[in-house]
């Protein structure tokens, strides 16, 4: 098999995971929009103008990040989860499985597909948010660069929890009682700087923070921690959950006999 | 050259129970081989396991030369596979599914669409390309994977009961069909229930039955083991009692208008008819009891199981 077969093969997966979430998009991209809208609102305006200035930012600008962030992370991994464990579920895994890709381009291209979903929601997340308020980005190529990272982790969470689930109620689970806390922990609504010592340390332990941070920083500029080991902790998670990822995909975990 | 070769193929679940038990398996480029065997026999697992879609024990598994373990992505690219139970997507057009699979085997979109729109027209499945495969009926849902599997232009497909359930009708212009690949030089493996689908088929012949080959011949040889038939008497007139006949060959009343009688093979037909005509008895029609390939099968089977 030469490159262009393997070019063939993967943008075959790829336009066929956007196909599938454009196709129901009532499902995939209008809620989305319609939650972070009503968070806008209710957090933003109503409960936003009563507080006190964040870092010299209003409460609504200084949530807007970490609600876009939000959506990336929850799309990203819903997109992956939900399409590998389908075609699981229907076996047209197999389609893949007999047919010579390797085992690397199956896994990216399922990513890719997550990341097509995580940035396009993102995006339409964004332009509710001008609607709202002003928007402002201090950084685009750290913007840009942490949003594909993010899902590009998320993805890899959602393909893992996939290839394990045994029902439909299994690719729930992990998004009700780890993502969503993780999530709402992780400075989404607050800075870190306002919690007491021992919570400060143990919010240092939630990926999410980083990554929100990140894109805070990207946006406006104001970060509780530093670039550098955000970066290096988001990109030691892929390099993991890739890792592992490919190597139940070789021993075919979940996917053969 | 062998299309595949099989050797010492084992395969043991991880609940225990082993399904292949040293497998030996040969057919050759452009056969219409049938691997036959009652259910649970272990076709399905060989097939699956040429197909990586299930990992072996031991054994080696070679296709066209290429070892699985070796070279698994030339192996992959030579095959083509209808499985028994439907494995696309419910939700996705026709033919989406069928280019979608071209593209896999990394076939450019304008030459996947050709072989799509050719396919789909051969298999009657054209007009419902749009048609989104679960509205499809349960013979249309065979067609498409059939289509599907040969969209790459594999040079081994394998079928795995093709025609389960698809009228007699459908069947037979679907064998047609197949008949047509394999002329165009297409090695074909085919398990089947239905053992007049291997005789209509298929030059050559294994049957698996426990994990083990139990028989491995052309389906000429295979049927000329066949050593008595048994054949159904349609009578003109009712008879009270089966007519004793002098030749000596079993006949049984079935009804009153229905005679079963067995001949083995170095017996005349002839000698039936003569004394029939001198008693009387007018036959309207005869025909097999059962299919001679069937009939074989039990009994090569029911012997495996005696051993």
């Amino acid at each position: 098999m030469d490159l262009r077969t393997y070019r063939i093969a993967f943008t075959t997966i790829v336009l066929k995971e956007v196909r599938r979430f454009a196709r129901i998009w009532i499902q995939t991209i209008v809620p989305p929009m319609i939650t972070t809208a009503l968070y806008f609102v209710i957090f933003g305006k109503m409960i936003g103008s009563q507080l006190a200035p964040i870092e010299g930012f209003s409460y609504m600008d200084y949530i807007v990040p970490g609600l876009i962030m939000m959506t990336i992370i929850s799309n990203s991994y819903a997109n992956v989860v939900s399409s590998f464990y389908g075609a699981k579920f229907s076996n047209y895994v197999e389609e893949l499985l007999i047919s010579p890709i390797p085992h690397s381009l199956i896994l990216i291209g399922y990513i890719t597909g997550g990341v097509a979903r995580g940035v396009t929601v993102g995006v339409m997340v964004t332009l509710v948010a001008s609607l709202f308020t002003e928007l402002h980005f201090h950084s685009l190529w750290v913007s840009l660069s942490v949003v594909v990272l993010t899902a590009i982790l998320f993805s890899l969470a959602g393909f893992i929890n996939a290839v394990f689930a045994k029902s439909f109620d299994d690719i729930s689970i992990i998004p009700t009682f780890v993502l969503v806390p993780l999530t709402y922990l992780g400075g989404v609504f607050y800075s870190v700087t306002m919690l007491p010592g021992i919570w400060q340390t143990l919010s240092l332990g939630n990926p999410i923070l980083y990554m929100v941070n990140t894109f805070r920083y990207g946006m406006l500029g104001v970060s509780d921690i530093s670039l550098g080991t955000a970066y290096a902790v988001i990109t030691i998670f892929i390099a993991v959950l890739y890792g592992y990822s490919l190597w139940l995909m070789k021993k075919g975990v979940g996917l053969r006999g | 050259m062998h299309a595949l070769e099989i050797s010492a193929l084992t395969k043991t679940y991880r609940n225990g129970f082993t399904a292949l038990k040293g497998i030996d398996l040969t057919v050759e480029e452009g056969d219409f081989f049938a691997l036959l065997g009652p259910n649970g026999a272990g076709k399905s697992t060989t097939i699956s396991i040429i197909t990586s879609l299930v990992s072996k024990s031991s054994g080696t598994v070679k296709v066209f030369g290429n070892d699985l373990e070796r070279r698994p992505m030339q192996v992959k690219r030579d095959l083509g596979l209808v499985p028994q139970e439907f494995n696309f997507n419910m939700f996705e057009p026709v033919e989406e599914i069928v280019t979608n699979q071209a593209g896999y085997y990394g076939v450019e979109k304008r030459v996947a669409q050709e072989r799509c729109e050719w396919a789909l027209k051969k298999l009657g499945l054209w007009e419902k390309r749009r048609a989104v495969a679960r509205g499809l009926s349960g013979g249309m849902k065979r067609r498409l994977m059939i289509a599907r599997a040969l969209v790459h232009s594999p040079r081994l497909l394998i079928l795995d009961e093709p025609t389960a359930g698809v009228d007699i009708e459908l069947r037979r212009s679907m064998w047609q069909f197949l008949r047509e690949v394999n002329a165009a030089g297409t090695t074909i493996i085919l398990t089947t229930h239905y053992l007049e689908e291997a005789e209509q088929l298929c030059r050559n012949v294994a049957i698996i039955d426990q994990g083990r080959i139990i028989e491995h011949t052309s389906i000429k040889q295979l049927i000329n083991q066949l050593d008595r038939e048994t054949f159904i008497l349609d009578l003109a007139a009712p008879l009270g009692t089966a007519p004793a006949l002098q030749c000596g060959y079993p006949l049984q009343l079935i009804d009153e208008t229905t005679l079963e009688i067995e001949i083995r093979r170095e017996q005349s037909i002839n000698v039936v008819f003569a004394e029939f005509t001198a008693l009387g008895i007018e036959v309207l029609s005869m025909r097999n009891k059962a299919n001679r390939l069937e009939e074989l099968f039990l009994g090569l089977v029911e012997r495996g199981e005696e051993k």
